[in-house]
């Protein structure tokens, strides 16, 4: 076997950067951008290749986005269409914003994952196939009647077919490592077999396959022997003619991290903690897709971070509120149902005005629904989910890196005016990842706190007294911690006059719920005007919230390409909408709003401003592709 | 701990007129904690009363002390939000067997579990009352109320028995006849690190009354009261002429004359095995036969509060205080020139 020369530094040490990327891909030719998609049996360890193939991407310099896909069992049956996981990665030499329309190259480990991801690979792609799986067995599972490497069946496609598990299983023979176990590195031979075709730098996996097994000797020696079996069989195998670089792309200068939304939005928390000067508790409960924010929080308590997983999402959000009361910034983090459980609470947290931030990292609903895909659907939840008038704030996050400022925003708002806010991510944010160019700490907004310490009010024979409920002329309560002297008081959720006393006189109940219902209007004041992208003069406009700024950005610019004048609005802010929304939406002569769900900021448009909003919905556990959007904004404007 | 402060009733006497109606037993309960309150020296500025819902829930507003009136079930969590995070103050939980042992339930036996610095007041009337009158989680079998009309189907919990099994480290129960026993079991749950749960035997007047009469009346706590005192054993009525006896995990009532006092069970409020005071428990399930009072146990496990606050120092230590700016390059990175 050929060893090539910078393999023969991974042997020896790790001190050599790669640094011979360039000169040994000079030959190989370049294409803007490929879309692969690693797919495989939810054993077979897809998301971890994706996820090293992406990390190797995105230190090469490509702008990069990931879609990853899995059932919401830990171990659904294997060899299964319902068992397949799948990693899909969009990298690029410019700037891209979704993990693309249809995957160029497919690596399929199983008869399954060619079966259930087949149809979405494009005309003449590229297909890596496992061919030690495709015995009688799989391809039953599969539902194959016969065996599609042998059969005509995959005649347009480019078929690279491997014998991946028995070579991996050769390529650990003399390392002392069982077979069975041998066989569980087949996903670092695939990924060596890819890393080789598109010429990614081999350092950061042999990196982080040191770093990440440490300790385990056995496992570190089979990993990579089969990452590089992977690359030596790529090499040898006559596949030069399928080899292609992407080159790495023209992004602004700066230090680049590859972030996902769940821990760009724990690190958001914990900024937004700092720029506050206050410390972050976190209730939560355990749910797809938002428990690793739990995690990412657990691993800071350095920071002052108190995470309490509760017995429930009801005391989650409890202990969430106890801790505002205390003069933390509580938060809760969870998915849909979880929203539904905590609803009674958020009520008190809206009638006791004080901050709380509840994240809402949105999955396929009702109920159950679909765990571990993606929707957008819990914005009537976030808006009007509540008994009473119980108008909060709703804001959203609209790529992964965002969600670290929206992060940032959720406090803000919720610590500056009182209030519980609902920050909505989703699915496909938390889990997605893209090259962030971090932010300088020094430019990140500040967030002031006021505690009441003292008197805030002359009563009418001129003496100090206290008032809890005594507003500011942002209409917003004054914030008093327990241990205050002299300030001891109580507060309920039973309607209540300035003295947080109980009230149940007529008129200060209707005095209250408009005061409430205005304190958040007033929130506008603080939000910046919207300046639509795209072209100034456009008679059409494509309205969007949360994780279709990519797709609704890619569709936007390819439709402009063609000649058409579009306008483009990204939300932040759902309510209290940005100041100069509506009059802005109604300059327009058709409003276009993409969503995944039903239509609702569409009907929200409709109701708030008598805009006729036109809604393009799409309700499959999936992102809009950019291409699809294309098709179908200009379906509704053409319509 | 807060400080020690010298205070009168009065000054944890609150500018809101008291509204349960007249004769209700949770008057005396109201009094002896502010008595206990200035007994223990503790401030009302760091001091806080959280409740959910019913009669008992409007405890906090009556108290000249920082409170929250929340919502049905969920004081004892939002309680432990603040404690967690305000180790400095005093949390107290208030709520009836509705509130804390029904839509409640979870919650009271995860912070009983985690060793919660709260101390829980249990206002138990087996009844309903806010909502006039219906079976709660501790009305016994049979009862007719408004949503029983034949019978309660249900059965009841034994809140002590309940609580003893979510593993508490103090747990205690006493009546709302007895002032001075109810101040010493408030202060003596204050002072317990931990979670500290106090199960008062409480009438409702209105819809219940005289629940617990033939327990708690006078003439009748000599013979049906059994008082435990840590160290001794376990006797009761007139010249302490009855006994207890906890053999192979079941508790039974014994003449000392039959079986003289060297055989009475001793109780031990920190026995590490709570399986004696478990039996003791079982003693009586309804208030028609002789009912211990008192502490049931008293037992040291690490607080929760304490322990996550230690692993903050600890984390602190070992890392540094955090640094966003390292936070954020914490990750694999890369330059673009």
């Amino acid at each position: 076997m050929v060893i090539r020369s910078n393999d023969a530094e991974y042997v020896e040490g790790k001190e050599t950067v790669v640094t011979d990327t360039e000169e040994r891909t000079s030959e190989i030719p370049e294409v803007e951008r490929i879309i692969v998609r690693f797919a495989g049996d939810s054993g077979d360890g897809m998301q971890l290749t994706g996820d090293r193939f992406t990390a190797a991407s995105a230190l090469f310099g490509n702008d990069l986005a990931t879609l990853p896909e899995y059932p919401a069992e830990i171990r659904a049956p294997a060899g299964t269409l319902a068992g397949v996981s799948a990693f899909q990665v969009h990298i690029a030499d410019h700037d891209i914003n979704t993990p693309g329309d249809s995957p160029g190259v497919l690596v399929a480990m199983n008869p399954a994952a060619l079966k259930a991801d087949l149809p979405k690979v494009v005309e003449h792609g590229t297909l890596i196939i496992n061919s030690d799986a495709f015995d009688e067995r799989n391809l039953h599972k599969a539902g194959y009647e016969s065996n599609p490497l042998e059969d005509d069946s995959l005649a347009g496609y480019q078929v690279i077919s491997a014998p991946m598990t028995s070579l991996t299983k050769e390529a650990c023979k003399d390392l002392g490592v069982k077979p069975r176990d041998a066989e569980r590195s087949k996903n670092f031979f695939a990924l060596g077999m890819v890393s080789w075709l598109y010429s990614r730098p081999t350092r950061p996996t042999h990196d982080w396959i040191e770093e990440k097994f440490k300790g385990k000797d056995l496992v570190i020696a089979a990993n990579l022997a089969a990452f590089k079996a992977g690359d030596v069989y790529a090499e040898n195998a006559d596949l030069w003619a399928s080899r292609r670089i992407v080159r790495p792309a023209h992004l602004a200068p700066g230090t680049y991290t590859n972030i996902n939304g769940n821990t760009a939005l724990s690190w958001g928390l914990i900024a937004g903690s700092r720029q506050a000067g206050i410390p972050l508790f976190l209730g939560s409960y355990p749910i797809t897709p938002a428990s690793d924010i739990l995690h990412e929080l657990a691993k800071h308590r350095n920071f002052g971070v108190r995470t309490f997983q509760a017995e429930d999402e009801i005391a989650a959000v409890g202990s969430a509120l106890g801790a505002s009361y205390g003069g933390h910034i509580g938060v809760t983090t969870t998915s849909g149902p979880g929203l539904a459980l905590k609803s009674e609470t958020i009520g008190l947290a809206v009638s006791l005005e004080l901050p709380l931030v509840i994240v809402d990292v949105q999955r396929g609903g009702p109920s159950t629904g679909l765990p571990t895909k993606t929707e957008a659907s819990d914005l009537m939840i976030a808006l009007y989910g509540r008994h009473g008038e119980a108008p909060l704030p709703v804001i959203s996050s609209s790529t992964p890196a965002d969600c670290f400022f929206a992060a940032i925003e959720a406090v803000r708002i919720a610590v500056e005016y009182r209030t519980p806010v609902i920050l909505l991510s989703d699915g496909y944010l938390g889990n997605g990842t893209e090259p962030w160019r971090l932010p300088s700490i020094n430019d990140l907004p500040e967030i002031k706190v006021n505690y009441l310490t003292g008197p805030n009010h002359v009563d009418a024979e001129g003496a100090d007294e206290f008032l809890p409920y005594l507003r500011d002329e942002t209409l917003t309560r004054p914030w008093i911690l327990p241990g205050t002297p002299g300030l001891a008081h109580r507060i309920g959720g039973i309607e209540k006059d300035e003295t947080g006393n109980i009230s149940y006189v007529p008129a200060n109940h209707e005095h209250m719920v408009r005061t409430r219902a205005e304190h958040i209007a007033r929130i506008a004041d603080s939000i910046p005007p919207i300046v639509p992208a795209g072209d100034a003069d456009a008679d059409v406009v494509v309205l969007g919230w949360g994780s279709t700024r990519g797709a609704i950005t890619a569709a936007v610019g390819r439709i402009r390409k063609k000649g058409r004048k579009l306008a483009r609005i990204h939300l932040r802010h759902i309510n209290p909408f940005p100041p100069n929304f509506g009059d802005l939406l109604r300059g327009y002569e058709t409003v276009i709003v993409p969503e995944m769900n039903m239509g609702q900021l569409a009907h929200e448009i409709r109701a708030d401003f008598l805009v006729d909003a036109r809604s393009i919905t799409k309700i499959m556990g999936q992102p809009f592709t950019p291409a699809e959007l294309v098709e179908r904004i200009e379906e509704t404007i053409d319509a | 701990m807060p400080e020690t402060a010298t205070t009168t009733r009065k000054d944890w006497v609150s500018d809101q007129e008291v509204r349960w109606c007249p004769g209700c037993g949770d008057y005396g309960i109201l009094l002896a904690v502010q008595m206990a309150m200035t007994e223990l020296g503790n401030k009302p500025d760091d001091t806080v009363f959280i409740s959910g819902i019913g009669c008992a829930a409007r405890f906090p507003y009556y108290m000249n002390t920082y409170g929250i009136h929340s919502i049905h079930g969920r004081a004892p969590a939002i309680a432990s939000g603040l404690a967690l995070t305000r180790p400095d103050l005093d949390v107290w939980v208030v709520g009836g067997d509705g509130d804390i042992l029904s839509i409640g339930g979870n919650h009271l036996i995860h912070a009983i579990r985690r060793n919660i610095n709260l101390t829980i007041l249990l206002f138990n009337n087996r009844i309903y009352g806010l909502t006039k009158g219906q079976y709660s989680p501790t009305s016994e079998e049979g009862k007719i109320t408004k949503s029983s009309p034949m019978g309660s189907i249900d059965h009841p919990f034994n809140p002590i028995s309940l609580i003893l099994g979510a593993d508490a480290t103090f747990v205690a129960r006493t009546h709302d006849m007895d002032r001075k026993h109810m101040i010493e079991m408030f202060k003596r749950a204050h002072d317990h690190k931990g979670t500290a749960v106090v199960e008062i035997f409480q009438n409702c007047n209105v819809f219940n009354n005289g629940a617990y009469g033939q327990i708690t009346s006078k003439g009748a706590r000599e013979e049906m009261i059994i008082d435990l005192h840590d160290g001794q054993p376990i006797r009761f009525g007139a010249e302490g002429r009855h006994g207890v006896i906890v053999e192979h995990g079941v508790a039974k009532v014994v003449e000392v004359a039959d079986v003289g006092v060297g055989a009475l069970t001793v109780h031990h409020h920190d026995n590490p095995d709570p399986s004696v005071a478990f039996a003791l428990s079982r003693l009586a399930s309804n208030p028609d036969a002789p009912t211990p009072m008192g502490v049931f146990r008293d037992f040291e496990r690490s607080e929760y509060g304490s322990v996550l606050n230690a692993q903050i120092a600890q984390a602190i230590a070992d890392k540094g205080p955090g640094d966003l700016d390292t936070l954020l390059h914490g990750l694999p990175t890369w330059e673009i020139d």
